[in-house]
C-alpha cells in the first residue's frame, strides 16, 4: 500500500462521521524506486490531503516533507522529489490503519489494506 | 454498428510482425495487447479469466487509442478477481512513466491477493484494496477517477447468494443479475471525473438497454464496444461517459436511448446463462 492510497482511504463504519484520516501503524515497509513524473505530481497535488501525508511519512521516519505545502512549491525539484518519494515509492507491507473515531483496526497484509466491515458495522 | 464491427476486427486480428523486427519490439507489441494468461494468478476461490473477461479486455484493447488520448490519471477496477483486467489495462496503456495510477478493489481476500500477484508477474503496479465496491475510497476519490472497469457479478441468482464468501460473490447477481450492478452504478457516478469513462460487462438478462436509460438519466451517453453472442450467452461491454454539453444532453440522450434499444433487441431471445456452467 502506497501512501497515495492511505491518503484516499476512509473508515466507512456505519455511524462514523469522522473516519479520516486513518492513523497508519506500519510494521514492515519497503522502498521501490520509480521514475518521477512531474505532470502526475502536479495533477494529483491539489487532491492530496497534505497533513495526513506528512504524518504517515513521518511515522515511517521520513522527515523531508514540509509541514505545509502550496502549489508554488511544485517548482522546486527538492520538494517534488520528497513528494514523489513519500507518495509513490514507499510500500507499507504489514501493519494496520486505525479509524480515528472508533479505534477500529483495519489490517494491512502483504501490502493490501483490509477495509472490509463486519456485519454489525455496515 | 459499423463502428463496432470495425473495432471488433481490430481485437481479433493478430499484430503484424514483420521479419527482421527485434525480439524486444515483438514482445512489446504482444504485451501491449493485455495480460498474459499463463501469468495470471489462480486460486480455487477466485474467478478465472473467462469469456466475459476476454470480452472486456478486448473492449479496452479496441478502445486503446482513445484511452491513450484520454490521458487518464487514475484508473480503477471494481471487483478485480484474478487481476486479469486491470493488469491488461495497465500493460496496454503502460505505466513506466507513472502518469497513470491503477487501483483495484474486491471483497474476496483471495482475489485481492491474486490481483497483486498477477500485476507483479507483469511488472505493473496496482494498488489493491479489500473493500465492498469502493466504499472506503468513495469519499476521497470522488470525481477523481478517469477510467472505471467492471466485470460485475451479473448472473441471475436467488438474492441470498449475492455477496457470499469466496467465488460465489464473483458471479451471483440476484434478481435479473442486477443487485450488485445497481449498487455499483451510483458509486461509479460519484467516482468518475468530469471526463471519466466506465466500461462494464453485462448480460442480456441484465436488461442492458434499461441500464443505459438509467445511466442516461444520470447524464451519461453509452455505446457498445464489444458484443459476443453464442447459443449460451450474450455479452456486451458497454462504455459510458458524461455528456458534458448541457444543451446537447437532452438531444443525445434520446439518440442514445433509441440506439441502445435497437442494439439490444436482437439479443432478447437469448437464454439465461450461468457463469459457473
Amino acid at each position: 500500500m502506497r501512501l497515495l492510497t492511505h491518503n484516499m482511504l476512509s473508515s466507512n463504519i456505519k455511524g462514523v462521521t469522522n473516519g479520516y484520516p486513518l492513523r497508519l501503524e506500519a510494521e514492515k515497509w519497503s522502498v521501490k524506486e520509480v521514475d518521477l513524473n512531474r505532470d502526475f505530481l502536479t495533477n494529483i497535488f491539489p487532491r492530496i490531503e497534505w497533513k495526513p501525508l506528512v504524518e504517515s511519512a513521518r511515522s515511517l521516519g521520513l522527515s523531508s516533507l514540509p509541514d505545509d505545502a502550496d502549489p508554488s512549491m511544485l517548482n522546486s525539484d527538492d520538494f517534488l522529489k520528497g513528494f514523489h518519494h513519500a507518495l509513490l515509492e514507499i510500500h507499507v507491507e504489514e501493519g494496520a490503519l486505525i479509524c480515528p473515531e472508533t479505534g477500529r483496526r483495519f489490517p494491512i497484509n502483504k501490502g493490501i489494506p483490509n477495509m472490509l466491515l463486519h456485519e454489525d458495522e455496515v | 454498428m459499423e463502428h463496432n464491427i470495425e473495432l471488433e476486427s481490430v481485437s481479433i486480428s493478430m499484430p503484424s510482425i514483420r521479419a527482421g523486427e527485434s525480439k524486444k519490439r515483438i514482445m512489446s507489441k504482444i504485451t501491449s495487447r493485455g495480460a498474459q494468461i499463463h501469468l495470471v494468478s489462480r486460486h480455487p476461490e477466485v474467478y478465472e479469466p473467462c469469456d466475459d473477461s476476454f470480452a472486456l479486455a478486448d473492449a479496452l484493447l479496441a478502445d486503446r487509442t482513445n484511452l491513450l488520448e484520454h490521458k487518464p490519471m487514475l484508473c480503477l477496477e471494481i471487483g478485480c478477481g484474478s487481476g486479469y483486467i486491470i493488469t491488461s489495462l495497465a500493460t496496454m496503456l503502460g505505466d513506466e512513466t507513472n502518469t497513470i495510477q491503477y487501483f483495484a478493489t474486491d471483497i474476496n481476500p483471495h482475489a485481492a491477493d491474486a490481483t497483486r500477484k498477477t500485476s507483479e508477474a507483469h511488472g505493473v503496479h496496482v494498488e489493491v484494496v479489500l473493500t465492498d465496491i469502493a466504499s472506503s475510497l468513495g469519499k476521497r476519490l470522488s470525481r477523481m477517477v478517469d477510467v472505471v472497469v467492471v466485470n460485475p457479478p451479473y448472473v441471475p441468482t436467488p438474492e441470498e447468494e449475492v455477496g457470499c464468501e469466496g467465488i460465489t460473490a464473483s458471479w451471483a447477481g440476484g434478481e435479473n443479475g442486477r443487485s450488485v450492478i445497481d449498487r455499483i452504478l451510483p458509486v461509479v457516478d460519484e467516482l468518475l471525473s468530469e471526463k471519466g469513462w466506465l466500461y462494464m460487462v453485462s448480460l442480456t438478462a441484465n436488461k442492458p438497454s434499461q441500464i443505459c436509460r438509467l445511466m442516461g438519466e444520470r447524464g451519461y451517453a453509452s455505446r457498445i464496444v464489444v458484443q459476443r453472442s453464442t447459443e449460451e450467452e450474450s455479452l456486451h461491454v458497454i462504455k459510458f461517459w458524461r455528456e458534458v454539453d448541457e444543451a446537447m444532453k437532452g438531444h443525445s440522450r434520446t439518440a442514445t436511448q433509441t440506439a441502445s434499444d435497437s442494439w439490444f433487441s436482437q439479443f432478447s431471445r437469448s437464454t439465461f446463462w450461468r457463469k459457473n456452467n
